[in-house]
Order: C-alpha cells, then sequence, then structure tokens
C-alpha cells in the first residue's frame, strides 16, 4: 500500500478498494482497452491492490503497439525520399519496422520530424513549397479529429505538398475482436474515455446487447480506473450487462459531435490488418476519394516487399490478453525497451513496456 | 499518446488563411497552439481538454487543475515538449 499516500484522494482511494474486495465474491477478468489507463494502473500499483481473483488484462489499446509493420516501412520508405519530410509523433519513431526505425532512418540523414499536432506538419508544408510534407496520422478515435482538420486546412489553404500516411484503429471492432476469440475468457470491458469523449457512447450500446458484457466508460486516474472497476465488478456480480458512464464529467452521451462530422467529413471506415492481431474488419479509417490528393498511398508510388513480423514476439496473445507480457519467453531477455522485438515494448503505453518499467510493483515475477 | 491534456485559454486569434480560431493555451505555463474549430463556444479564460493541437471539450476549472496535476505526477507531459 506504500502507493496510497502519493494518490489525490487516498481517503477515496481506499473507500473503492473496500467496495471492490466486498463485491468480488468470484474470479472474474476485465480488459482495460486503453494504453493510458494500463500506463496508470501499473504505474500506481494498482494492480498490487485488486483482490487476488480479480485480473485485469491489458487490451490493444495503444495505436503505435498495432500499426502494422508494412505500415512503418512504407513511412521509411517515404521519409527516404529526397523531396519528402516525414513527421510523426514522438512514440512512432522507434517503433521497429522490418529493417529499421523511423528513428534509425532519421540517423541516417532522412528529413523526420516529431510534432506535437498535425496541425503543425500543415503549416510546415505551407513553409517548404518545394518539399513534399507527410504526416504519418497514427492514433485512435480521439485523434482522428486532429488528423482530419489538418487535411481540412490543406485543402483550404490550397496546398498541393501535404498528405497523410493514415494509420487509425478503432476501438469497437477491437472489443468484437477480442469477445469473438474462443481463447479469450474477458469478461467485462472498461472503455476508453477520451475516445469516447469524441465519439459519445452509442456505438457500445450494441456491443453489450450482442456480448451480453458489461462495459464501462472510464477515465485514467487512480480514483476514475477504481470506480469504474467497481462499477463492472458490481454488475458482473449480479448478473448485469450495462453500458455506464464513470467518466460522465468528460464524456457526453453524443462524445463531440462537431468532431465526429469531422471525421466523417475526411475518413470512411476500412478493413485493416492490427500489428500482432491480424485483420479486423471496418476497424480502421482509411481517406475519403475525396480528398485522394492528401492521401500519401494514393500520392506516391510506394514500392516495397511485404514485411514479416518477427516469430519470437507473442504481441497477438499479448494484446487480446491471452498471455501476460512476463509470459513470454523473450520478456526482459531478448526483448527490451532499448532492443524492442515487438512494438508493445517500445510505445510507453505498450503493455509490455508499461510491464517492464514497473516491473517490481507486479507480482509473480 | 491518447490523453488529452487540459490548459486555460490565454488568447484567440483567427488565421485568415484556414478561417479558423486558433488559441494560445498554457499547460502549467508552457503555451501551445491549439484549434478552437470543436468547441466554437469557448472563451479566453475557459478550459479546455487538448489533443495533438486540438480542443476536443471545456472542462471545468477544479477538473483541469487536478487532472493537469496527476499527469504531471506520473510523468505524462513529455509531449508538451516536443516539437
Ligand atoms: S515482450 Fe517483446 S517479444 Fe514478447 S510480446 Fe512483448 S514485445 Fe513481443
Amino acid at each position: 500500500m506504500k502507493y496510497l499516500t502519493e494518490y489525490r484522494k487516498p481517503e477515496l482511494v481506499e473507500q473503492y478498494l473496500d467496495q471492490i474486495n466486498q463485491s468480488v465474491t468470484r474470479p472474474w477478468t476485465i480488459m482495460e482497452v486503453c494504453g493510458g489507463q494500463t500506463h496508470s494502473l501499473v504505474k500506481n500499483g494498482i494492480l498490487d491492490m485488486l483482490p487476488k481473483n480479480l485480473q485485469m488484462i491489458h487490451g490493444p489499446g495503444c495505436p503505435v503497439c498495432v500499426t502494422p509493420l508494412n505500415l512503418i516501412d512504407k513511412a521509411i520508405y517515404l521519409a527516404e525520399k529526397k523531396e519528402v519530410i516525414l513527421c510523426s509523433f514522438g512514440d512512432m519513431l522507434r517503433v521497429p519496422g522490418s529493417k529499421k526505425s523511423l528513428l534509425e532512418s532519421k540517423a541516417t540523414g532522412a528529413d523526420i520530424r516529431i510534432l506535437y499536432s498535425p496541425l503543425e506538419a500543415v503549416k510546415l508544408a505551407k513553409e517548404n513549397p518545394e518539399r513534399e510534407v507527410v504526416f504519418f496520422a497514427v492514433g485512435f478515435e480521439t485523434t482522428a479529429p486532429a488528423n482530419a482538420l489538418s487535411v481540412v486546412h490543406a485543402n483550404r489553404a490550397g496546398l498541393k505538398n501535404y498528405s497523410i500516411l493514415a494509420s487509425h484503429v478503432l476501438v469497437p471492432p477491437a472489443i468484437e475482436a477480442v469477445m469473438d476469440d474462443d481463447e479469450s475468457h474477458v469478461k467485462a470491458f472498461l472503455a476508453a474515455g477520451h475516445v469516447c469523449a469524441i465519439m459519445g457512447l452509442d456505438e457500445y450500446y450494441p456491443l453489450v446487447e450482442k456480448y451480453k458484457v458489461p462495459v464501462v466508460v472510464t477515465g485514467f486516474e487512480p480514483v476514475d480506473l477504481l470506480q469504474g472497476i467497481l462499477m463492472t465488478v458490481r454488475q458482473l456480480e449480479s448478473g448485469e450487462a450495462k453500458l455506464e458512464n464513470q467518466y460522465s464529467r468528460v464524456v457526453q452521451s453524443d462524445g463531440n459531435p462537431a468532431a465526429r462530422s469531422l471525421i466523417q467529413q475526411v475518413f470512411q471506415v476500412n478493413d485493416r490488418e492490427w500489428r500482432g492481431i491480424g485483420s479486423i474488419s471496418k476497424s480502421g479509417y482509411e481517406v475519403r476519394s475525396e480528398f485522394s490528393n492528401f492521401d500519401a498511398n494514393l500520392k506516391f508510388q510506394i514500392d516495397i516487399e511485404e514485411a514479416v513480423e518477427n516469430g519470437e514476439c507473442i504481441a497477438g496473445q499479448v494484446l487480446k490478453g491471452i498471455k501476460k507480457p512476463y509470459e513470454c519467453p523473450q520478456f526482459g531477455e531478448k526483448c527490451k525497451p532499448s532492443t524492442p522485438l515487438g512494438a508493445p515494448m517500445v510505445s510507453s503505453e505498450g503493455a509490455c513496456a508499461a510491464y517492464y518499467h514497473f516491473a517490481t510493483a507486479m507480482e509473480g515475477m | 499518446m491518447c490523453l488529452a491534456i487540459p490548459g486555460k485559454i490565454k488568447s484567440i486569434e483567427t488565421l485568415e488563411d484556414y478561417l479558423v480560431r486558433m488559441a494560445k493555451v498554457s499547460f502549467g505555463g508552457i503555451l501551445k497552439e491549439a484549434s478552437l474549430e470543436l468547441v466554437p463556444e469557448a472563451n479566453e479564460g475557459d478550459y479546455v481538454l487538448v489533443h495533438a493541437g486540438v480542443a476536443i471539450s471545456i472542462v471545468d476549472e477544479e477538473e483541469a487543475h487536478k487532472t493537469f496535476q496527476y499527469l504531471k505526477e506520473i510523468g505524462e507531459l513529455d509531449e508538451l515538449e516536443e516539437g
């Protein structure tokens, strides 16, 4: 319990923990979908405080981790073109492609820039009319409005030298993929608060209905997580399966309608490859044909071989919650944050990296 | 990378090129630009959740302070320093 004093509201934490302890009478497995939540659960030592028969499974909640190898190779291919300035979020740079990472490519001279926002990339395109600026647009639904907005801005400004390499993934289809997998024993989900701040709650009702599985939209702070877990456990124990919103101070039931219509204007849903998991139908966004001039996939001839995943990495099973990171034979041996074999070891939100960094707080290791 | 960070709107200007309202938002003293297109009702002095340079919702001051403090404690503000 050494972590408790660091919390903003230690009394509340105690109170929720007590209630969770009292509520749990049988073993349950709950998956948190969002990598930010994984990070918070591990870093704050919450996993240690939960009752033994309550298992938290860390879902595929890190868009960087599930970006396919092939797409990273494409980004590297583009970055190494003389005329291209390739931009992305910092997390993306260290992820290994089939031969190297963007960071390694940068070290050998490719013009790769880490940006905080895709809107900065549009600015860069405006300032560098003789160059091609490509934004490697990774993210969940939370990031889709920013990426869509960059396309809208570039279009309005009449820019011909801006495009995005879209690598978007969606949360509800990932929940379906987990539920459809016979090996998975997940019985309930904490859904990602900031994703729902954009998308609202509507998409989750059909999931609750179809799979009879409790889904609780939850924030990422310790008190939020504990409250979300408590709400979930109460449903499980009473045999209910409802959608509940723990994070209502931020998440409205219709999300942000302006953001949703912006996403629809620029993107359409497509089938999508998830690294380590495989193809999930209707689980990503691609640029609509109206904006095809801004789609790096169409703008450039990208001529590369289809890459093969590293066979030693069991990221797929980790991301679906079938195995824990420390059950991977490579964990902490061949695979460390400094020499990652798979993407979940790279991003700070990846399940393997979260476990590695805070391994001492974990049990059974 | 999926977290949205709360900050306070210090000033607002309209960018003629893109016809958008952009704000200077202070995150504990670090100033960043954020588009206000998705929160058209936001004004100077309001607190907004910002993700990747776009404000996605308005939050109250207390929530903003608490969340910011928490993100700082767990070291999740690095991305503000990037770029
Ligand atoms: S520990 Fe490394 S090799 Fe094992 S699943 Fe995680 S990323 Fe893959």
